[in-house]
C-alpha cells in the first residue's frame, strides 16, 4: 500500500510535416520493452513447464497470439486504425520475414497475421517495437482497441475529434489493474460525428461524442451493444457526461459489469447480457457507483486533454480550391479514373482535399488482405500525398484521410500499379467477411470463398452501380466475427448435418437507423448461395422506386416478396 | 502456505487461521465467515478477526463488519476470474478499510502488478510458487497509465511511475 507513484508529463508531440498519431516517448517505448520482458519471460516459463496451457493461454491472448486451424495467429494492434507510414512499412517487413508475405486487415481495425511460429513472436514483438507498435490487448477478457470513424480529423460533419479520446482511452485501458480479467472482452467505439461511421451500437460501449450549447465536450454513452450468437443493440445510459468525468464514467459502467457479469457460461458473458438481464437495475447500479467513486481520482483534467490533442493537430493544409482544373479534365477524359473516383473519394473539411478509401475487395479476391508490396505501395502514396498517414477502415479497406485533390491522379495512378485501385468502394462487391474455414478453429463453414463468389458472378461494374448502395457480410460461425447481422445482406455459414448450410438475413445496418437482419427463411447449400444473393437483388430491382437503396426497400416492402422469389419455385 | 508482502517481495509468518464454519474458535486470529462473524456468540471475542469474502459477495454487503475487522480474504477461483480486483478496490475506496487484504485462489505471478495497485496487501502463494517469478513480476512493469489504489494525492489522468516502498 505504501508504493511511491510519480507524476509523468505526457510528451510533447514534434510536429513534423506528416502523420497525425500519438508520438511515443522515451517513457511509453520503456513501458513497451517492460511489456517485451514481461511476455517473454511468460514464454519461458511456458517452454520450462512452469506454465500450463490453460495458465499460459490468457497470457498469451493478451498479447494477440491466437491458435488457429494450421498456425498461430498473431494480432498486432493498430490504435483507433491509424498508422503511419513508417508503421505501415514495418509491417510489410514483418509480412515477408515471419509470414507469407501478405496480412489480413480486420474490421476491428487491426491487422492479423495467420502463418506466425511462436518461437517468433518475441522476435516480432521487437520489430513492432521499434515504430512504437505492439500486439497488447487485442484480445483475451479485457479493453480491447477502440475504433473510431476511420475520416476523422477529416470529415466534414465531425463536431468532436473521436481520436483525441481514444488515445486518452488506450492509455487509461493499458494494462488496468481491475479491468485486465473481465468475464469476457470489452470493445468501446466512438463517433464524433452525427453521422455514426463507428457502429456505437453494436459495442459493448459506444460513445457518440458530441457539444452542448456552450460548446462544451460530452458523450452521449451506449452501452450492451455486440453481435455474436447473441445479436443485441446497445441500449442509451446517459445522454451527457461531461469530458472531465468520461473516464469515471466509464469505471463504473465497467465495475458492475466486472463484479456481476456472468462467469460459467462463456455465451452468456458478455455485457450485453447483464445489461439485457438487469433492465433499468444495471443504470441505477452504475450511477451509485458514479456517484460515489472520488471525481478528483479519475478525473480528466481539460489541460490533459489538450496536451493530447496536440498530437493530433490538423497537419499543415494547403489554401487550395475545390476541384482543381488538372483533376477535373482527368476526370472527364478518362472513365476509369472517374469511375474509381466516384466511389473512392469523399468530401474533406479543407478545401482543395479529399480523403480517399482503398479498396481492399479486388474481385475475386480476399477482403482485408493486402500483400507487403502493397503496404509499401499505399506507405509510400501516403507519404508523397497524404502527409503519411493511413488508415484502416472498419469494413476492411484502407484510407488516406488527407490528400490534395490536384494530386488524385497520381495517387490513382499508383493504386493501380499496385492493384488496389478496384472502383468498388461502397457497392455491391465491397462485402466484409471473416476468415472462416480456410483459416478459424471455431468456423462452421467457408466465409472467404462465398465472398469470392459472390464477387465474380457481380463483377462487372455497370451492374454494381445499377443496384447501388448495398452491403453483403459474411461470418463462418455463429460468433458473427463477419458482422453478418448488419449487412444489408448477412450471410451466416453453418454446419448441417455435416453441409455447410448459409442462412440469409436481411436489411440489417450497423449505423444510425442500427437494424438486426430479419432470417429469410431456411438456408443454401454453399453452390446456391450466389443464386440466391442474385435472387435477393433482382427482386429489389424489380420493387425499388425512384431513389431508394436496397435496405430502403427492403424496409418497404418487408420480407415477404424476397421469400417469394426465394423458394416458391424451390 | 508462504505468505508474500506485496508491495516489498518479503516473505511474512502466517499468523490467521481459517476457520471452518462449524468448528471452535482459535487463540489465533481467526478468518472467518460473514455468517459466523455475525453470530451473536462472538460478541466478546477480543481476538483479532478476518473475513473470507466469496467472489460472488459484494463489499456493501458486509460493510458493517469492516470496522471490527483486522483483514479480509478475497479469491480467485480461476486465475481469469477477477471479481477480487473490484472487491478490493471498493474495500479501499468505497470502504476506507485500511486493514490487511489478502488474495488467495488460483493466483499467477501475472497478477502481482494488479493485486497490489487495486490494494491487496500480501499474497498467500499457492504451493510450489515460483518467489522470483512473483517478484520479477511485481516490478516488471514499472510505468501506469491510469489511477489506482497505490496514490495518495489524486493524479487523475495522467501517466505515472510506480516505485517499491
Ligand atoms: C481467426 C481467429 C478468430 C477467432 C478464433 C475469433 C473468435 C471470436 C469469438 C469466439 C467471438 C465471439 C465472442 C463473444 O461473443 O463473446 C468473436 C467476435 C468477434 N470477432 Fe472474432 N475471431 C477471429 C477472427 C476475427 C477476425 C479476423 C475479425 C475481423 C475481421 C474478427 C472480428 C470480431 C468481431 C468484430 C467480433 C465481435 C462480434 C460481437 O459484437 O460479438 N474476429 N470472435
Ligand atoms: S465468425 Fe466464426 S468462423 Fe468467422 S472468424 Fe469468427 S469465430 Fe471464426
Amino acid at each position: 500500500m505504501n508504493a511511491l507513484v510519480e507524476p509523468i508529463a505526457l510528451p510533447s508531440p514534434v510536429h513534423p510535416p506528416h502523420a497525425r498519431t500519438y508520438r511515443y516517448d522515451e517513457v511509453d517505448r520503456e513501458f513497451l520493452q517492460e511489456r517485451i520482458a514481461e511476455f517473454s519471460g511468460q514464454v519461458e516459463r511456458r517452454l520450462r513447464g512452469e506454465l500450463t496451457e490453460d495458465e499460459f493461454k490468457p497470457l498469451r491472448l493478451m498479447n494477440g497470439l491466437y491458435l488457429q486451424l494450421h498456425a498461430y495467429m498473431h494480432r498486432i494492434c493498430i490504435p483507433y486504425g491509424i498508422l503511419t507510414a513508417t508503421q505501415l512499412r514495418q509491417l510489410a517487413m514483418i509480412a515477408r520475414r515471419w509470414d507469407r508475405g501478405y496480412g489480413h486487415f480486420t474490421t476491428r481495425q487491426n491487422i492479423q497475421f495467420n502463418w506466425v511460429a511462436l518461437k517468433d513472436v518475441p522476435d516480432i514483438l521487437r520489430a513492432l517495437a521499434e515504430v512504437d507498435m505492439h500486439s497488447i490487448q487485442t484480445s483475451g477478457n479485457c479493453i480491447r482497441n477502440t475504433t473510431i470513424d476511420e475520416y476523422a480529423g477529416a470529415a466534414p460533419d465531425e463536431v468532436v475529434d473521436p481520436r483525441i479520446y481514444a488515445e486518452i482511452i488506450r492509455q487509461w485501458s493499458t494494462l488496468h489493474p481491475e479491468f485486465t480479467w473481465l468475464p469476457r472482452k470489452f470493445k468501446i467505439a466512438i463517433t464524433g460525428a452525427p453521422q455514426d461511421r463507428a457502429a456505437i451500437q453494436v459495442h459493448d460501449v459506444g460513445l457518440q461524442a458530441k457539444r452542448n450549447d456552450r460548446g462544451e465536450i460530452g458523450f452521449e454513452v451506449w452501452v450492451g451493444g455486440g453481435l455474436g450468437r447473441t445479436p443485441i443493440l446497445a441500449t442509451k445510459l446517459r445522454d451527457w457526461v461531461p469530458e472531465d468525468e468520461l473516464l469515471a464514467y466509464l469505471e463504473a459502467v465497467i465495475r458492475v459489469y466486472n463484479a456481476l457479469g456472468q462467469r460459467e457460461n462463456i455465451h452468456r458473458a458478455r455485457i450485453k447480457i447483464l445489461v439485457r438481464d438487469l433492465g433499468d437495475a444495471y443504470r441505477e447500479r452504475v450511477e451509485r457507483e458514479f456517484a460515489r467513486l472520488p471525481k478528483a481520482k479519475y478525473r480528466l483534467d481539460p489541460e490533459i486533454v489538450a496536451q493530447v490533442a496536440e498530437h493530433f493537430a490538423p497537419p499543415p493544409f494547403a489554401a487550395l480550391p475545390d476541384s482543381p482544373p488538372a483533376t477535373a479534365r482527368a476526370l472527364e477524359a478518362n472513365a476509369e479514373f472517374a469511375a474509381w473516383a466516384r466511389q473512392s473519394v469523399r468530401a474533406h473539411k479543407a478545401p482543395g482535399h479529399a480523403s480517399v478509401t482503398i479498396s481492399l475487395k479486388p474481385i475475386g479476391g480476399i477482403p482485408g488482405d493486402c500483400s507487403a508490396e502493397q503496404m509499401e505501395a499505399v506507405a509510400q502514396l501516403a507519404e508523397r500525398h497524404a502527409f503519411g498517414e493511413v488508415r484502416v477502415s472498419h469494413v476492411q479497406n484502407l484510407v488516406l484521410p488527407h490528400v490534395r485533390q490536384e494530386d488524385l491522379p497520381a495517387v490513382w495512378q499508383g493504386l493501380r500499379a499496385a492493384g488496389l485501385a478496384t472502383p468498388n468502394v461502397g457497392l455491391l462487391s465491397d462485402i466484409i467477411a471473416c476468415p472462416g474455414m480456410d483459416y478459424c478453429a471455431l468456423a462452421t463453414a467457408r466465409s472467404i470463398p462465398v465472398a469470392q463468389m459472390i464477387s465474380e458472378r457481380f463483377a462487372d461494374l455497370d451492374r454494381q452501380h445499377e443496384i447501388g448502395e448495398c452491403f453483403i457480410n459474411i461470418s463462418g460461425c455463429i460468433n458473427a466475427c463477419g458482422h453478418h447481422h448488419v449487412g444489408h445482406i448477412g450471410i451466416l455459414g453453418v454446419d448441417k448435418r455435416g453441409a455447410e448450410s448459409y442462412q440469409i438475413t436481411l436489411g440489417g445496418s450497423a449505423t444510425n437507423d442500427a437494424a438486426l437482419g430479419e432470417l429469410v427463411g431456411p438456408g443454401f447449400a454453399y453452390d446456391k448461395v450466389t443464386d440466391a444473393v442474385e435472387t435477393i437483388l433482382r427482386t429489389y430491382l424489380a420493387h425499388r422506386s425512384q431513389g431508394e437503396r436496397f435496405v430502403d426497400t427492403y424496409r418497404r416492402i418487408g420480407l415477404a416478396p424476397f421469400k417469394e422469389a426465394l423458394y416458391a419455385t424451390a | 502456505m508462504p505468505l508474500l508482502e506485496i508491495a516489498d517481495g518479503h516473505l511474512l509468518a502466517d499468523d490467521w487461521v481459517p476457520v471452518a464454519e462449524d468448528a471452535p474458535l482459535p487463540q489465533a486470529p481467526a478468518i472467518l465467515s460473514p455468517a459466523r462473524l455475525r453470530d451473536p456468540a462472538l460478541a466478546g471475542h477480543n481476538g483479532r478477526l478476518g473475513l473470507a469474502l466469496d467472489p460472488g459477495t459484494q463489499p456493501e454487503e458486509i460493510a458493517d463488519l469492516l470496522p471490527r475487522l483486522s483483514l479480509v480474504q478475497v479469491v480467485l477461483p480461476k486465475p481469469k476470474d477477477g471479481r477480487a480486483f473490484t472487491q478490493v478496490r471498493a474495500l479501499r475506496e468505497h470502504h476506507g478499510f485500511t486493514g490487511e487484504i489478502r488474495a488467495t485462489g488460483h493466483l499467477l505471478p501475472d497478477h502481482a502488478r494488479m493485486l497490489r495497485r487495486c490494494g491487496v496487501t500480501t499474497v498467500a502463494l499457492p504451493e510450489g510458487a515460483d518467489l522470483e517469478a512473483w517478484r520479477r513480476s511485481a516490478e516488471v512493469v514499472d510505468i501506469a497509465y491510469q489511477p489506482a489504489q497505490d496514490e495518495g494525492t489524486p493524479l487523475g489522468f495522467r501517466r505515472r511511475r510506480l516505485r517499491a516502498a
